[in-house]
């Protein structure tokens, strides 16, 4: 494989993120916070709180009712777990569950788009993202008052009063890692490492955070909660996570284009065991995702836990016995992709069904991602390579729309659901058409704003410096092309090779001395 | 010398491996191979895509033996390896020039 003539530090597909990234994280060294918020032994005095009460502002250090905060040790305690859970969703549940869907090929690059997002994002989050989600601003995106996590510190703010500000900061982030890495699943084995970074970085910071602060941030636009026009819900992120990276995954599969030989060559998962293994780390992981959600450690966290629990239960089954009917065998394959599915689906209700009403919802789900993943998009013909749209596009809006049918104020009532003189009523099935609306016009707002930022911002990077790699970087595999590795080197001993320098850098003399080129071991790419 | 190449059912090996060393033929060279003939492979199915493995396993041996065995040696892995279902593979013989051993230097014959 031909190498550039310069060496690789002065090429675009360098250069940008390390750009990008210098000017996110170089500010952030020097304007660091000063000094760190103390951290009390004691409850401070009703005096000592610092933030003044302004409605325009997101409260810090004050308890529901304005007085000195008290953090709840069991609530800290399961949101610190919530946080360890969804982290391991990425990885390496998803790396994992990505990963074995790959060709053999593919099968590190495919990992490396969901692991180098839990440093990426991490940073990102860090100088302005969590600030763009979460500070008060306006009614898309919030401001720059958390920007370097300036004000963030031990005291609670008005988002999770029981619980460090650092703790909501941080349990946050773990969704912001796992969004965009959901999006890989479109563009698995063909984008360039480069590329797939800068894309990331920028959806987060004008898709993601907008989404996040409209549905959760205060006077978000459609955060029923706290301050919305568009009183909608959402418990985990049915849109602000899965509809928002499954449209922008399906436009990613689009704008990429097939895979080469998609059609006509077969690429079956290099490893189903590997997704499987992924798929059981989602399955755990969710309760962090979703029981997390409740932001507290009581019934409604209990609730919410079970919910998911039995959303990915029964659509396993239905994914598997719709399959099953339709092909004739159950494959393992469908029923993991069953399981993603339910937990999708649940996502936006976990905290507002009864554990039955998420049972009809994650089998309606299990069954109705079957046929977006293999009728629909055999149908249309795109090659969404691992289902990102099929399961979090299609399975997001569904538990999208369905928390409007089966939400339950005994559950959980929003206030600004109530109605004076009137029985607390919630979803389609309690006999409200209010929230069922709302939801659906959440949904069509997420919908075309993914539809149309992600398209954006994909062509901006396609000019800038190119999406897909070239085709013979794809047919050797991303893993040799953008990585220079072989995820799996089980003949090393026999076919390893030689070393052809003695570890100087770049290696990059190649007529150097007796050096065995280091293609001695074959690479057979099933192209 | 002749060099009889054995294209055999994967699960047929052992029982080929033991009826050769009866013949006191204790030196075998196999290899894991795909191929098809008249066995039609299988069809795996992928978030409905379905796919159709045209090859099949099979594991392939290469026995030199000296003239005199040919037939003893191709008879008695014909018996360990017949099912008598489609698939169950071929023989084929073909001469050899030379055999060394390698450790000794010996040839042809006294190589065997």
């Amino acid at each position: 494989m031909p190498r550039p003539r310069c060496a690789p530090i002065w090429r675009v597909g360098f250069l940008v993120p390390m750009i990008l990234l210098a000017l996110l994280a170089i500010p952030s060294l020097a304007l660091a916070q000063a000094t760190p918020d103390a951290v009390p032994t004691t409850a401070p005095s009703a005096a000592a709180v610092a933030a003044p009460v302004d409605a325009s502002q997101v409260l810090i250090g004050a308890g529901a009712d304005g007085t000195a905060y008290k953090i709840d040790t069991g609530d800290h305690a399961w949101m610190l777990v919530s946080t360890a859970l969804v982290l391991m969703m990425t990885g390496p549940g998803l790396a994992l569950f990505y990963g074995g869907l790959v060709r053999r090929k593919n099968v590190l690059a495919t990992m490396m788009q969901s692991f180098i997002l839990m440093a990426v994002v991490t940073i990102v989050w860090a100088v302005i993202g969590y600030s763009l989600a979460f500070d008060a601003g306006n009614a898309f995106f919030g401001g720059f008052r958390f920007m370097f996590l300036r004000e963030v510190g031990a005291a609670p703010s008005e988002y999770a009063a029981t619980i460090p500000h650092t703790t909501w900061m941080v349990y946050q982030l773990m969704f912001a890692i796992i969004t965009p890495a959901l999006i890989s699943g479109a563009y698995a084995e063909r984008i360039k490492f480069s590329s797939m970074l800068v894309f990331s970085i920028l959806w987060l910071l004008f898709i993601y955070c907008p989404m996040a602060h409209m549905v959760w941030g205060k006077g978000g636009l459609m955060n029923a909660w706290n301050g919305g026009k568009i009183n909608a819900i959402d418990f985990a992120g049915g849109t602000v996570v899965h509809i928002s990276s499954g449209v922008s995954a399906l436009v990613a599969a689009l704008v990429l284009g097939k895979r080469k030989g998609f059609g006509s060559l077969a690429m079956p998962p290099h490893s189903v065991v590997i997704s499987v293994i992924g798929a059981a780390l989602l399955w755990v992981g969710w309760f962090g995702f979703n029981a997390g959600s409740a932001l507290s450690a009581g019934a409604l966290a209990s609730s919410a836990l079970v919910t998911t629990h039995f959303a990915a239960a029964a659509a396993t089954l239905g994914w598997l016995f719709a399959e099953w009917l339709k092909s004739g065998k159950p494959t393992v394959l469908g029923a993991i992709s069953g399981a993603v599915a339910g937990l999708v689906v649940i996502t936006p209700a976990a905290g507002f069904v009864t554990p039955m009403s998420a049972i009809i919802m994650g089998l309606a789900g299990g069954i109705v991602c079957f046929f977006a993943a293999t009728s629909l998009k055999h149908a249309l013909g795109y090659d969404d390579s691992l289902d990102a749209f099929g399961v979090h596009g299609v399975g997001g809006t569904l538990g999208a729309i369905l928390t409007g049918v089966f939400a339950a104020a005994a559950v959980n009532m929003p206030p600004i659901f109530k109605v004076e003189g009137q029985p607390d009523k919630l979803g389609l099935i309690e006999g409200s058409t209010t929230l069922f609306t709302n939801q659906l016009i959440a949904t069509g707002i997420t919908w075309v704003f993914a539809l149309i930022g992600a398209f954006v911002l994909l062509k901006i990077v396609d000019v800038v410096m190119g999406l897909r790699v070239t085709e013979s970087d794809e047919t050797d595999g991303l893993d040799l092309s953008q990585h220079g590795e072989s995820g799996y080197n089980l003949e090393d001993d026999v076919f390893g090779g030689a070393i052809s320098d003695s570890g100087s850098g770049h290696g990059a003399a190649a007529g150097a001395g007796a050096a065995i080129p280091a293609s001695a071991k074959s690479i057979v790419a099933p192209a | 010398m002749q060099m009889i190449e054995a294209v055999i059912k994967p699960q047929k090996l052992d029982a080929v491996k033991s009826a050769l060393a009866e013949l006191g033929i204790l030196g075998v060279t196999a290899m894991e191979v795909k191929g098809y003939g008249r066995q039609a492979g299988h069809t795996e199915r992928y978030r409905g895509a379905k796919l159709d493995v045209g090859f099949v396993p099979k594991v392939k041996l290469e026995i030199c033996v000296a003239d005199g065995d040919v037939n003893r040696a191709v008879d008695a892995i014909v018996a360990a390896a017949r099912t008598g279902e489609v698939g169950d593979g071929k023989i084929f013989v073909s001469p050899v020039n030379e055999v060394i051993r390698i450790r000794t230097g010996d040839r042809n014959e006294k190589a065997l």
